[in-house]
C-alpha cells in the first residue's frame, strides 16, 4: 500500500482555483520531491496532506487514512507522521534539548533525545537557549522535532532555505541516514540540486496541476536529449549538440592526436529542464 | 505498541515548560507578579482615607487588585501572548504533533494558576506589612476566596484563550486588548467605589465578569456591614458564581471551536 494516495485532489480560495486536480501515489521508503514556483499550488498539496487544510474534493490517504478526520484517530495518525514547517521562531527561552525532550513526550515511540540531537549535529548546542541559535542550527532543530517521534511519514517544506553549501551538505546527508532508516519523505524545495542529490522521484507542479512525475535523471526527456560537447579549437570554442557524444570525444580525440582542449560534455540540468516545463505551461 | 500520552498526562507537561519559559523572561515576570502591588503602594499611599468605619481604602483596592490581577494575568497575557506565539509559527508546528488542544489549554491554565497564586501572596504580603491591610479570619470568608480565585482564573484563562482570535498579529495584539482591559477596570469598580460610577456605567460593567469578580472580592475583604452599600444592598455571590460560569463556558466554547493555530 502506498504511504501516500491522492486522486483528483481540488482546492479553491474564492475565485482562485490553488489546486486543479492533482494525483499523486508515493509508495513506502521513497523521498518524493514536489517542485513547483511560488503559487502554483505546491503548499495548499501539501498542506492538506499534512492535515492543515481542507479539500474541495478528491481522494487523499496519508498511512490509510483521511487527513481531514478528527478527534482520537487523528492524534494516532499524527503519531506517525513528522512535520517541518518552513519556519518556527518559538520557545526562544528553553534551551535545545529541553525543547526536544519536550517534543519527545507528545509520541508514543519516541526516538532517543541524545541520538537525535547527533543525527542533527546539536550535540554540543543541547544546553544552548533557542534565540541563540543561528538559522541553520534553528532549522537543525526544526527537524530534530520533526524526527523526534520516530515517523513513518516525514514532510519537509523547503528545509534548506538560507542554508550556506556547507550546512546544505550536511543537512542532505542526514536525510540520507533517514532514508536508511525506510522513512518516507515528502520534500518540498525551490533548489533543483537537492531534488536531484536527494528525490527518488520528482513532481513538477504548476497552476494546480502536476504536469510530469519522474526520476530526476528522465524529467522532461533529460536522459534522452541531446548532449552538448564542447572543446576549444585554436582561438574559438566549438560546441555539437549530439545523440552521440562518446563518438563525437573519439573522432576528436584523433583530430587533437590525444588530449582535447577544454573539453566538456554535458546535458540539460534538471534546472534547464524545469524552467523550460514551468516556462511552457505559464502561458 | 505504547499509547500515545494522555491530553491531562501531556497537559500537565505543557504546564511546567510553559512556566519554565515565563520564569525565564525577567521583564514579564516582574511587571506581571508585581503591578498589583506598585498599584496598591500608588493607591494605598494617595486616599489615605476611610471609606467606611474600620474600613480603608487600601482594603477596598485590594480586593479590585486581586480581581483586576485574574483578569490581566490571564485574559490580558493570554489575548496577547497566544497571537505572538501564533505569529511565529509555535502554535502551527504544535498543531503537526500528536499533543491535543486541550492539553494546551490545559498547560496555560495551570500556568495562570500558578502566576495568580505568587501574584496574591505578594499582594498580601506587601498589603500586610505596609498598607494594615487586614485578612478575613471566618472560613466561610476563605471558602468563598478560593472558589473565587480558582473560578476567576479559569474563567479569564478561557476568555484569553478566546479572544486571542481577535487580533490580527502579535505586534498589534497589545493594542487591541489592553484599552479593554482597562475601561473594564475603569467600569467594574477597581479604581474606584462601585456604587460611586454612573449608573450607565455600572450596568454595562455589570454584563462583564470583572464587576463580578471585584464585587466578590469585596464579600470576602470588606466586613459584611458593608453589603449594604452595595448597588444591590447584598454580596450577590449566588450571581456572581452564575454569571462566571457562564463567561467560563463562553470561553471553552469560543477557544475550542474557534481557536487559530495559524496567522491565514
Amino acid at each position: 500500500m502506498n504511504v501516500i494516495e491522492v486522486k483528483g485532489l481540488k482546492k479553491s480560495y474564492g475565485l482562485v482555483h490553488a489546486v486543479r486536480g492533482v494525483d499523486l501515489s508515493i509508495p513506502q521508503g521513497e523521498i518524493f520531491a514536489l517542485l513547483g514556483p511560488n503559487g502554483a499550488g505546491k503548499t495548499t498539496t501539501v498542506e492538506i496532506l499534512e492535515g492543515f487544510r481542507s479539500r474541495d474534493a478528491g481522494e487523499v490517504s496519508v498511512l490509510g487514512f483521511d487527513p481531514q478526520t478528527k478527534g482520537h484517530a487523528a492524534r494516532e495518525w499524527r503519531n506517525r507522521i513528522g512535520i517541518v514547517l518552513q519556519s518556527a521562531a518559538d520557545a526562544g527561552d528553553l534551551t535545545v534539548l529541553e525543547t526536544i525532550d519536550h517534543f519527545s513526550g507528545y509520541y508514543s515511540k519516541p526516538r532517543n533525545v541524545e541520538e537525535v540531537l547527533n543525527a542533527v549535529g546539536l550535540e554540543e548546542k543541547s544546553g544552548a537557549l533557542i534565540r541563540n541559535l543561528s538559522g541553520g542550527q534553528r532549522r537543525r532543530l526544526d527537524v530534530a522535532l520533526g524526527i523526534i517521534g520516530s515517523p513513518d511519514l516525514l514532510f519537509l517544506d523547503e528545509p534548506t532555505t538560507g542554508f550556506d553549501p556547507e550546512a546544505r551538505r550536511s543537512f542532505w546527508a542526514l536525510i540520507e541516514k533517514l532514508r536508511g532508516t525506510g522513512t518516507t519523505i515528502l520534500l518540498t524545495t525551490h533548489y533543483l540540486d537537492e531534488a536531484e542529490a536527494l528525490a527518488d522521484r520528482v513532481a513538477v507542479i504548476n497552476d494546480g496541476l502536476i504536469i510530469e512525475v519522474s526520476t530526476p535523471a528522465e524529467l522532461g526527456g533529460r536522459a534522452t536529449s541531446k548532449a552538448i560537447v564542447s572543446w576549444r579549437d585554436g582561438d574559438t570554442i566549438k560546441t555539437e549538440s549530439t545523440d552521440n557524444p562518446t563518438s563525437v570525444v573519439t573522432k576528436l580525440t584523433t583530430h587533437f592526436g590525444g588530449e582535447i582542449p577544454e573539453l566538456t560534455v554535458s546535458r540539460p540540468s534538471l534546472e534547464d529542464i524545469y524552467l523550460t516545463m514551468i516556462g511552457g505551461t505559464h502561458e | 505498541m505504547n499509547k500515545i500520552p494522555s491530553a491531562l498526562n501531556l497537559g500537565i507537561r505543557r504546564g511546567a515548560l510553559e512556566i519554565r519559559q515565563f520564569a525565564r523572561q525577567r521583564e514579564s515576570v516582574v511587571f506581571t507578579l508585581l503591578f498589583p502591588v506598585i498599584l496598591l503602594a500608588i493607591f494605598g499611599s494617595v486616599f489615605k482615607d476611610t471609606i467606611a468605619p474600620g474600613v480603608t481604602f487600601s482594603q477596598y483596592f485590594v480586593a479590585g487588585m486581586i480581581a483586576s490581577g485574574l483578569v490581566n494575568t490571564g485574559f490580558q497575557s493570554l489575548a496577547i501572548t497566544i497571537p505572538m506565539e501564533r505569529d511565529v509559527g509555535g502554535l502551527k508546528r504544535l498543531r503537526g504533533t500528536p499533543m491535543p488542544v486541550s492539553s494546551y489549554f490545559i498547560g496555560k491554565a495551570i500556568l495562570i494558576a500558578v502566576s495568580m497564586v505568587i501574584q496574591i501572596a505578594l499582594l498580601f504580603g506587601f498589603g500586610l506589612i505596609f498598607f494594615g491591610v487586614q485578612m478575613p479570619t471566618a472560613p466561610a470568608k476563605w471558602f468563598t476566596f478560593i472558589w473565587l480565585v480558582l473560578l476567576g482564573s479559569a474563567c479569564s484563562t478561557a476568555l484569553g484563550i478566546a479572544f486571542s482570535i481577535v487580533p490580527k498579529s502579535g505586534r498589534g495584539a497589545s493594542a487591541v486588548v489592553s484599552p479593554i482591559v482597562i475601561v473594564l477596570q475603569f467600569f467594574s469598580g477597581v479604581f474606584f467605589i462601585f456604587t460611586q460610577l454612573p449608573s450607565w456605567m455600572q450596568q454595562l460593567a455589570a454584563i462583564f465578569p470583572l464587576k463580578w469578580l471585584t464585587q466578590g472580592m469585596r464579600s470576602v475583604f470588606l466586613p459584611d456591614t458593608f453589603a449594604s452599600q452595595e448597588v444591590a444592598k447584598s454580596w450577590e455571590n449566588g450571581r456572581t458564581f452564575l454569571i462566571l460560569v457562564l463567561w467560563l463556558v463562553i470561553g471553552v466554547f469560543f477557544s475550542v471551536r474557534k481557536f487559530k493555530w495559524d496567522r491565514d
